[in-house]
């Protein structure tokens, strides 16, 4: 649930008001997931709770006193209207522009009806949508309802490990130096204490020398420059990836960030997108696995500069790429915005406060999902394996799994964003312990059916003789009540 | 001998069930080319994501995984290592990393003392190709390929002190090709001459790897005697299946090497590999080509397969979705924007305080003490359970044969 305050300027109160301010409003939305198991969807979507405050004084401080709402525990929203358009500092053709902080100021001077559309289509673009829930719960969705962006994001994990690589094919040609250090504690480093709620992060670099791409770029006489088309991208990364290596130690999904120096004979190289144009960033990335960026090195002036040349690289360009790869691995990005909207960048923080609330509402939710399919499924197998020996620790995982589970849907449904987070992380992390415990291997326990296999063929052969001379005792016993022996 | 649904690769190819396929892909381009058009750019955010819908719904793996298993031991079963190799081979050159590799070879040929040639495995006679090459990786070895472990690998189900090599690390978008050869039988595969692994236990095993969805889409190919038997019992979505013969058919060997002295590859999996040999990674042969990759005529068995269990057309599946490592790329066209004088991050970190004085050695073994010490007192526990039972038998039989009037003597 998320409750949002609506903050009337001076002069933009709409006419047909219902009540008087302040007043709430409490309205909710059901968002129609179908999925193959109706009990883990019962997502429930935002609640918009309204309370207009007092006219607020307007002047040049407007915009940074609206910003940062104390979260506390809830999530709470603000958003400003305004009628008169020159009051307001939005360009033409802009109706809602979203801030950083969970704010936003809204123009709707035409009467209660737009500012609710206005409202609703806000809440949509910083809230869940349906596609976004079936996203979340992706592998219990049919696959009709799927939208492309289902598979791209990154699962919902413990932890990720970042790699940044440097390649250069060519170090006769040129002496790359990069300050990947300073650029991490710069740049990277302030978006992942951002998202250090999410996930546990670790950063590693390395160089690698004379690995090549996979593909020949084209020479393109036009622009005097090396293409490499659209098609061909999917086969640069195979022969880089063997290289690539990962910690031996975690098991966590690695993030690859590869920053290509092409040869001196291959440069400047370029991306062509699908139509042929070239691409502005030279960059591109895959779905769950990392991103690429070709780094063109100046040519020369004058043709006798001594080789290798010395290639300073210009970390901010190649990490505002970077970062914005990462976004778009994430899921935080959003594509498709209202035409009306505009939202503030988030500098060098990376991300917005309301899209790691959208991250971490996601995750919330693919946790818990996770958590029912995995007990479920412990359960079957349960009952398909009779004898199977639960320790005691697994047991405990079990009900820490389901408590935790329980906690993060109470939570979820009150709004209570981070805790509700924090459990699903710890259902999450008990029921996968439980689950892929090595005890559970059902080859150590055989079925029934095995057991009869074994042991009948030792136990028949002597119980047939022992069943025989029981079956004759009887017959005597019987016999001699009939008739008593004869006592000579 | 069942022929039913799983037709031999000589006859049309089964149609798997068709469920959602089609109507499902046209609906999903038509709302991508809906999400395309709605796309706006805001002046800040620029440009939106060029969707390669079209990519999307081929097949929904964004990774691939290999485990390939040679179940036999000895220097006579060269040629199923040997087939293990040639797969392995064609799977790193059509792009699959050694990371997302499991490699389980039951026996080391190219170091066997009988080996004429050391370091190498060749699958063709005369010594045309060597499968060993130079940078194989082999992640279980000898005594370590078991059947638990081959299923503690399939399920996940691994001691936490496994490393990461050894790991199947497979998500819910992950096609895994699985190749098993080995001597087998109706219904078994045999693991190193001493144990067997039951089409049950390998249906049951792949039953939990889809429950925990550690799987996209998988290929299960099995080069072995009477190999048809195996996949009979899958019941798990998103699986086909090969195999080299029928139930009650053997898989017959390739050509022995005069100079090697055993027979160095089986037939499938000989043309097999002659026909991956002509696969690169651009290359759009499909799955039906697969099919027909040994005809009776040259496998002397009937191959077969499965795809009942499959959603997706064979004739929609490229070879490389599940032998080779194609990557859904997207063209990055949006960045962010960096504000490269804002006040960069200092650590916060704390600083570990360095230790003061300085440190030194544990002692490892405390010969000293162990020498000097004396015993120690045990404690005296009564006998119990066995002992017991036997000194109660033999008292017992001792006074059963001569009579209870000797008690006096003992006590």
């Amino acid at each position: 649930a998320v409750s949002v305050s609506v903050v009337f300027l001076p002069g933009s109160v709409p006419a047909d008001l219902p009540r008087r301010l302040p007043y709430g409003d409490v309205r909710e939305e059901r968002v129609p997931v179908s999925c193959k198991s109706p009990a883990v969807c019962t997502a429930r979507p935002p609640r918009g709770a309204w309370e207009a405050l007092r006219a607020v004084p307007y002047g040049d401080t407007f915009l940074p006193r609206l910003s940062r709402v104390a979260p506390g525990s809830s999530v709470c929203w603000q958003s400003c209207l305004c009628s008169q358009p020159s009051l307001l500092p939005l360009p033409q053709g802009v109706n809602v522009y979203v801030g950083k902080h969970r704010s936003a100021l809204v123009r709707a001077g035409q009467g209660l009806a737009i500012l609710h559309a206005r409202l609703q289509q806000l809440l949509q673009v910083v809230s869940l949508t349906a596609s976004s829930i079936a996203a979340a719960l992706s592998d219990r969705v049919p696959d009709g309802q799927l939208g492309p962006d289902a598979w791209r994001h990154l699962k919902s994990s413990l932890g990720y490990e970042i790699t940044f690589s440097l390649l250069n094919p060519d170090p006769k040609s040129h002496d790359v130096d990069w300050d990947i250090e300073g650029a991490v504690n710069h740049y990277v480093q302030p978006v992942l204490d951002k998202l250090s709620l999410v996930a546990n992060f670790s950063v590693d670099s390395q160089i690698l020398y004379y690995a090549v791409l996979g593909v020949t770029p084209r020479f393109d006489k036009e622009s005097s420059s090396f293409i490499l088309s659209a098609h061909s991208l999917p086969h640069v990364i195979n022969p880089v990836e063997a290289r690539l290596g990962s910690s031996a130690a975690s098991l966590y999904p690695v993030l690859n960030f590869l920053l290509y120096v092409p040869e001196r004979s291959h440069s400047p190289l370029y991306i062509q997108d699908k139509d042929g144009a070239p691409v502005a960033t030279n960059a591109f990335h895959s779905p769950r696995w990392g991103g690429i960026m070709i780094y063109n090195v100046e040519v020369p002036a004058s043709p006798q500069t001594s080789l290798p040349l010395h290639v300073d690289v210009d970390m901010l360009r190649v990490m505002e790429v970077f970062l914005a790869q990462l976004r778009l691995l994430f899921g935080i990005s959003r594509e498709e915005l209202p035409p009306e909207f505009l939202v503030e960048s988030p500098g060098n923080e990376g991300l917005a406060d309301w899209e790691l609330d959208r991250l971490l509402w996601a995750h919330a939710l693919e946790n818990i999902a996770t958590v029912s399919t995995t007990l479920t499924s412990l359960a079957q197998l349960l009952d398909q394996i009779s004898n199977i020996v639960i320790k005691d620790d697994v047991a405990s995982e079990v009900y820490r799994a389901v408590a935790a589970a329980q906690d993060a849907v109470a939570e979820l449904a009150e709004g209570h964003l981070h805790s509700a987070f924090q459990a699903s992380k710890e259902a999450v992390t008990s029921s996968e312990r439980a689950f892929f415990d090595p005890s559970l291997l059902h080859l150590l326990y055989f079925p029934d059916d095995q057991k009869f296999a074994i042991y009948i063929p030792l136990f028949l052969p002597m119980a047939v003789p022992i069943l025989l001379s029981l079956a004759k005792m009887l017959r005597e016993a019987r016999q001699n009540k009939k008739e008593p022996t004869k006592m000579d | 001998m069942r022929r039913g649904r799983f037709a031999p690769s000589g006859s049309a190819a089964e149609r798997g069930n068709m469920a959602a396929a089609a109507p499902a892909a046209r609906w999903a381009s038509a709302a991508a080319a809906a999400a395309l058009l709605l796309g706006c750019c805001g002046a800040v955010l620029a440009g939106g994501i060029q969707d390669q819908a079209e990519q999307f719904f081929k097949s929904g793996h964004t990774n691939n995984w290999a485990v390939l298993v040679c179940t036999s031991r000895f220097w006579f079963n060269y040629r199923h290592v040997a087939n293990t190799l040639s797969v392995y081979r064609s799977v790193k050159r059509l792009g699959i990393p050694d990371s997302h590799i499991v490699l389980m070879l039951a026996d080391d040929m190219a170091c066997n003392p009988r080996n004429p040639k050391p370091a190498t495995v060749f699958s063709h006679k005369n010594m045309e190709l060597n499968v060993y090459g130079d940078d194989v990786e082999v992640d279980y070895r000898s005594y370590e390929v078991t059947v638990e472990n081959f299923l503690r690998v399939l399920t996940g189900r691994i001691p936490p002190s496994t490393p990461r090599s050894k790991r199947l690390l497979s998500d819910d978008r992950s096609n895994i090709l699985i190749y098993m050869t080995g001597h087998g039988g109706n219904g078994f595969l045999k693991f190193q001459d001493s144990e067997e692994i039951t089409n049950v236990e390998l249906a049951d095993a792949f039953e939990q790897m889809w429950q925990k969805r550690r799987y996209n889409e998988l290929l299960f190919i099995i080069d072995t005697c009477q190999g048809a038997s195996m996949y009979e019992r899958f019941y798990s979505p998103n699986i086909i299946a090969l195999a080299s013969s029928q139930v009650g058919e053997d898989s017959l060997s390739h050509q022995p090497d005069l100079g090697i002295g055993v027979h160095l590859m089986d037939r499938y999996t000989f043309y097999m590999l002659e026909f991956l040999e002509e696969v690169h990674p651009a290359s759009q042969t499909n799955m039906n080509d697969l099919f027909q990759v040994c005809p009776k005529s040259l496998c002397v068995s009937t191959p077969g397969h499965r795809t009942d269990l499959f959603q997706r057309d064979p004739q929609n599946v490229l070879i490389t979705d599940f032998f080779g490592s194609v990557r859904k790329v997207e063209i990055t066209t949006e960045t962010i924007s960096l504000d490269r004088n804002l006040a960069g991050f200092e650590s916060e970190l704390p600083k570990d305080v360095l230790a003061t004085e300085p440190l030194k050695y544990a002692d490892q073994l405390p010969v000293a003490q162990i020498i000097h010490q004396k015993p120690k007192p045990k404690d005296w526990h009564p006998p119990g359970g066995f002992i017991l039972g036997l000194w109660a038998l033999i008292i017992m039989v001792f006074f059963k044969t001569y009579g209870i009037k000797h008690m006096k003597h003992i006590f």
